[in-house]
This record gives C-alpha cells, sequence and structure tokens, in this order.
C-alpha cells in the first residue's frame, strides 16, 4: 500500500491541535500535491522536502504524492509541518516503517540540505501533544531544551532528516551533521533594581507592595522625575514565583512568540513595557494568517506597564478593557478563534498634564485646564473604573531626601515575605473557590452574606456610592482592596481604617 | 550531432525496444510539424499511444520523468490532436505516456514507463 500516515500540531493561539498527515503516491510524473488548507509557507514545503530528501540521500519517489493534512478544513499554517509531510512521503514508498512513524507526532522545518531547524512555538505543541495521549515526539535538536520541559512525553531530537529516517527503522549509514540551533541571546542579568532604591514616597512603595499582595492594577500620576517608573519596575520583584501551571503558560507565550525559551521554565514574572506608539494588535495580539500573541499576552502572571498612557491612541488602550475582566485575550478571524491568556497586572503611569509641572505646587505649569482635562480624559472612564488603585506621585524634598537616608528603607526581599504571607492568608480564605488572589473575586461574592462587612466599616464607601462618587463597579473594588489592606497588617477582617485607606488608594487622582 | 541530441537518439532506440516487447506497435517516430516533435507513436489495441521520451545520463539533476514539465506535457497534447489531424484512421482512443530512460555511463540502463499521464 503506497500510504504513509503520520502526526504534527497545528496551532491556533495557545491550544495545538493534532494533525494527521497522509501522504499517497500514484503513477504520474513527479509531483507534490499538498491538501488542506495549507498557507503559503507550508505550501512551500512542497519544494524544501524533496529537497531536503534527495540532499538527505533517501529521495521521495519518482511519482506523484498527493499529502493531506487532516482535519481537512483547519487552517494551518508555518513551516513546521515539513518533517511529518517528509517521513509520510517516505513511509509510503517504503523507505521508513509506516507503524513507527504513526505512532509518533513529528515538529520541525526542513532546510534543503537535510537538516532540521527550530521553530517557534514547541512548548505548546509538545503539550498538545502530550495532552492529545502521545507517547512520543519528534523535534529538531534545537528545540529538544524546549521540549523536554513538557512532562509525561518522550522527546527524540534529531539533528537531520536523514537521522529521523534511521531512528525510524530506514537503513542508512549515520551521517553526523553540525545541528542547527537557535542563538541563544546572553541571558538578561538578575533583576538588580531593589524597592530599596525608592527614596522617600514611602505611601507609593506601600500602594505597589499592596497592589502586588492583591494583584490589584496600579495608575500613577506625577510629575516627570517622581519615580513612576522606577516603582512600576520594581513590582515584578515584589511578586512571588510563578507555579508550574503558570510557569508553563508564560514559558509557552514565549515560544509562541518566537523568544528563545531556554532548557527552564520561566519561574520569575515577566515585565512588558510596550512603547506608546504600539498598535491594537501590537498590544492584544492579531495577524491574519497567523494569530500572534501581544505585549499583554506576554505579560500574562506579571505585569504590563504603559509608560506615559495618555500617548497610547485610546482604541488601543480600550482593547485592554475585555481582557482585564476575564483575563482571557480572545481574537475572532473569520475561520478561528485564538485564545491567550492575559492575567497580567496593568500598571500605568502618566503626567497630570502634556507639559507636565502641574501638582500642588503647580507655578511652573504652562497648560491651560482645558488642555489639562483634555490630556487625562484621553484614558476612558470605563478603563480607569477597573483600576483599584489610584495613586499620584510627587517629586521628593530634600527634607524626606535627608529623612529617607536616615529611616531604614523596604527592601524588596522583605517586601516580597509580606506579600508571600498576604496572599497565603488570601489563598486559605478563598480556599474552594476559582480565585485565590483578592483582585479576582467578584464583588458579588464579597457582599454576599458569610464576607459581608458591617456598615459601620462600609459607612464611608456606603456615603461615596451614594453621592455617585464611586460607581458599583468602584464599590466592589474598594472592597476588595481593603480585604488586601487587612490580609497585610494580619487582620482576620477589614476595618473601617481599612476600608478608608482602600478608597484613599483608589480616589487618589480626582483630589 | 550534439552529444545531447546522441542520449535522446539512443534513449529513443531503447524505448521502441522496450514498447515493443510490451506488445505495442510502433506507427511513426519523430514526427514534426510547427509547433514540435512527438517522440514516439504507437497503437495499443484501440489505443493511439502518444509517447513522450526523456532520456538523462544521471541523475544529478533529477530523474528523467522529473524533465517532463507541465508545459512540455501540455505541447505535448497539442501535438497529438494534431498527429490525428494529419492522419487517417480510428483515432477515437489516444492516451499519452512517458518513458524515463536512464542511461548512465557504466552501470545498467533503467527504463520508467509511466502510461495515461494525461
Amino acid at each position: 500500500m503506497a500510504l504513509g500516515r503520520t502526526h504534527a500540531v497545528s496551532l491556533l493561539g495557545l491550544r495545538g491541535a493534532i494533525v494527521e498527515i497522509e501522504a499517497d503516491i500514484s503513477s504520474n510524473l513527479p509531483s507534490m500535491v499538498l491538501i488542506g488548507l495549507p498557507d503559503t509557507a507550508l505550501n512551500e514545503a512542497k519544494d524544501r522536502v524533496r529537497a531536503a530528501a534527495t540532499n538527505s540521500g533517501c529521495p521521495l519517489a519518482g511519482r506523484r504524492i498527493t499529502v493531506n493534512l487532516s482535519p481537512a478544513a483547519l487552517p494551518k499554517h508555518g513551516s513546521g509541518f515539513d518533517l511529518a509531510i517528509a517521513l509520510a512521503a517516505l513511509a509510503a514508498n517504503g523507505t521508513v516503517s509506516s507503524e513507527s512513524i504513526n505512532a509518533v507526532v513529528h515538529l520541525g522545518e526542513l532546510g534543503l540540505d537535510g537538516r532540521l531547524r527550530p521553530i517557534p512555538g514547541v512548548l505548546p505543541a509538545v503539550h498538545a501533544a502530550a495532552q492529545a495521549g502521545f507517547a512520543t515526539v519528534m523535534v529538531p535538536t534545537g528545540n529538544a531544551e524546549e521540549a523536554a520541559l513538557v512532562p509525561g512525553i518522550r522527546v527524540v531530537a534529531v539533528p537531520s532528516l536523514r537521522d529521523a529516517v534511521i531512528w525510524h527503522g530506514g537503513a542508512f549509514a549515520p551521517e553526523p551533521v553540525e545541528p542547527v540551533l537557535v542563538s541563544v541571546p546572553a541571558e538578561p542579568e538578575e533583576d538588580s533594581s531593589d524597592l530599596a532604591d525608592v527614596v522617600g514616597n514611602e505611601e507609593a512603595v506601600e500602594a505597589m507592595v499592596v497592589a502586588a499582595a492583591g494583584g490589584h492594577h496600579v495608575f500613577l500620576l506625577g510629575p516627570p522625575g517622581a519615580g513612576k517608573t522606577m516603582l512600576a519596575a520594581r513590582l515584578p520583584g515584589l511578586l512571588p514565583d510563578l507555579d508550574a501551571q503558570a510557569a508553563l503558560e508564560v514559558s509557552s507565550v514565549r515560544s509562541l512568540s518566537g523568544l528563545p525559551v531556554g532548557g527552564s521554565l520561566a519561574r520569575r514574572p515577566p515585565l512588558e513595557a510596550p512603547h506608546h506608539t504600539a498598535t491594537a494588535a501590537a498590544l492584544v495580539g492579531g495577524g491574519s494568517a497567523m494569530i500572534r500573541p501581544g505585549a499583554a499576552a506576554r505579560a500574562s502572571h506579571g505585569v504590563l506597564f504603559l509608560d506615559e498612557v495618555p500617548e497610547f491612541s485610546s482604541a488601543v488602550l480600550d482593547a485592554l478593557r475585555q481582557p482585564l475582566e476575564s483575563g482571557l485575550i480572545t481574537i475572532h478571524r473569520a475561520n478561528s478563534v485564538a485564545q491567550f491568556p492575559a492575567r497580567f497586572q496593568l500598571v500605568m503611569a502618566a503626567n497630570p498634564c502634556p507639559c507636565g509641572q502641574y501638582g500642588p505646587r503647580d507655578s511652573d505649569c504652562t497648560c491651560s485646564p482645558q488642555v489639562r482635562r483634555r490630556y487625562l480624559a484621553r484614558v476612558s472612564g470605563p478603563l480607569l473604573d477597573r483600576i483599584d488603585i489610584q495613586l499620584r506621585v510627587h517629586r521628593i524634598t530634600s527634607a524626606q531626601m535627608r529623612i529617607g537616608d536616615e529611616n531604614p528603607r523596604v527592601s524588596t526581599e522583605k517586601a516580597r515575605a509580606r506579600v508571600a504571607t498576604a496572599r497565603l492568608v488570601a489563598a486559605e480564605r478563598l480556599a474552594g473557590t476559582p480565585w485565590s488572589l483578592n483582585s479576582q473575586v467578584p464583588g458579588k461574592w464579597l457582599r454576599a452574606a458569610e464576607f459581608r462587612l458591617s456598615p459601620a466599616v462600609t459607612a464611608s464607601i456606603d456615603r461615596a456610592l451614594e453621592r455617585g462618587g464611586l460607581t458599583m463597579r468602584g464599590y466592589d473594588r474598594v472592597l476588595r482592596l481593603a480585604w488586601t489592606l487587612a490580609d497585610l497588617d494580619g487582620a482576620t477582617a477589614p476595618r473601617a481604617d481599612h476600608v478608608g485607606r482602600a478608597l484613599y488608594l483608589r480616589k487618589a487622582m480626582t483630589t | 550531432m550534439a552529444a545531447k541530441d546522441e542520449l535522446g537518439r539512443r534513449g529513443e532506440v531503447l524505448a521502441v525496444a522496450h514498447l515493443e516487447a510490451l506488445g505495442l506497435e510502433v506507427i511513426d517516430r519523430n514526427w514534426r510539424c510547427r509547433q514540435g516533435e512527438i517522440d514516439i507513436v504507437a497503437r495499443d489495441g484501440a489505443y493511439v499511444v502518444f509517447v513522450e521520451v526523456k532520456t538523462r545520463s544521471s541523475t544529478s539533476f533529477g530523474s528523467p520523468l522529473q524533465g517532463i514539465t507541465p508545459a512540455k506535457l501540455a505541447r505535448l497534447r497539442r501535438l497529438a490532436a494534431a498527429w490525428c489531424a494529419a492522419h487517417s484512421g480510428d483515432h477515437r482512443w489516444v492516451r499519452i505516456d512517458a518513458i524515463g530512460v536512464l542511461l548512465p555511463r557504466v552501470g545498467p540502463v533503467a527504463i520508467e514507463h509511466l502510461p495515461r499521464i494525461f
């Protein structure tokens, strides 16, 4: 039977679907026909595969080879199917064992010389293969480390098509080749910035600790030089190490973006700081044929820092509203829907006005009130409503600097320990619910009988709600923040002062 | 005669021998018209068979059959129609075959015959 069958993985977002690849040889002039919705890069596999097979010393049959990628209706893209196509075609003319290739998932792009080149997205692809119940996956040597991060599946790394054929029982003598490896850029140095570097601004430092403890989003407003960027850059350092599931997700998104993953899963939360000229596609992800993750997806389980936020286009900012609520980015295309994780913590920073000088000591500000209002109005109300902590950061005075030098400052290490304790308390309270952080808890649950606070405690926010100073969503967010403050203080439930501080942290922008 | 023409001619001789061994009756060879040339016309029962022969001395540039391009095939189809128009007789059934001949300087000759490629 002139038929070979094997498997590969097609990725849509982070989800992989197993694709069955069949090759049939028919008696006709030599050619290769690829069917099953391949994109351009995949369609060019025809030429790559034939050349690679010839140059590996195991040429394909000199007949017409029809390759079917099934399910036929699923769009497939990229060059990662080359190895599977080559082996299916070689199995069809009996060069390799049909049974052997049928049990294995093959990933990898072929060069014309027959060597296997690494492909992006190996981590989620191998994960999908393991989920689908395959015991073995074959990957290019350059992706071996990354593939080995997935537990429960045997990874076979091969440098060339010839070695793959030999592994599957082809009767060839091995020919050692130089494997194609990914160029791994020098490992970025361990983040050396410490919270203790921040002089003065204790209030803002404490707000960052609260943000880290509860996973709350932050808006920092202040003149240039007040230390907004410095504070934001220190937030990832306060977050605890990622758990196994989160680490896999973070590394998977990195792999899909074509960034090097290396030999171990990312354990530290990522920090993404896109420039303010970023488009919506750059931020949330997009693309027509192949849907790629954006900065927000790469920041999942870490921090997304938007500096100079009024300079972003408002459409781009509002694209973040839905991911902020659901923790998922869903990108719809006519023929597919891709989903990416988006459990990032949003930190936004802005100047109070275009010249940046407006503040309590506003002698230098040259902006008219109209211009000032328009500047901050670029951040839409619905987006601001989702930000738990809205804080004004001031320039420090020489007196503060002197006091700051005398008093011991909070170090990242100490703050991270406090954050870890508070998170533990919250996780214990939320055990048995789908949530683990205060910022994830819906307001309905907080207002339900079990955790409802007494009217005496919530008096200040009840009044704000009545007066229209708080929306209902805002009310819930203050409650969550109050719980985080209580967790940090080791209190069993928020007291009136926690609620008051929470309201202050949320409403600082308007004062 | 150039070396490559000589190679082609030897390939065609081998192809004719191959077809005759299969029981086909060769009725025309190297038939030319303004559009080009048909290598071999043969009769196989009711069929008139137009045969394109491609000969190569090595596979360094691919197998002989890989040398038969879609453009060549399309021309062969036009030539077949022209041949039928120029000759009287029963041409209700026609088919096009390809024969690849590998004629290495040393070693055995290999003939690949693909019937009904069009």
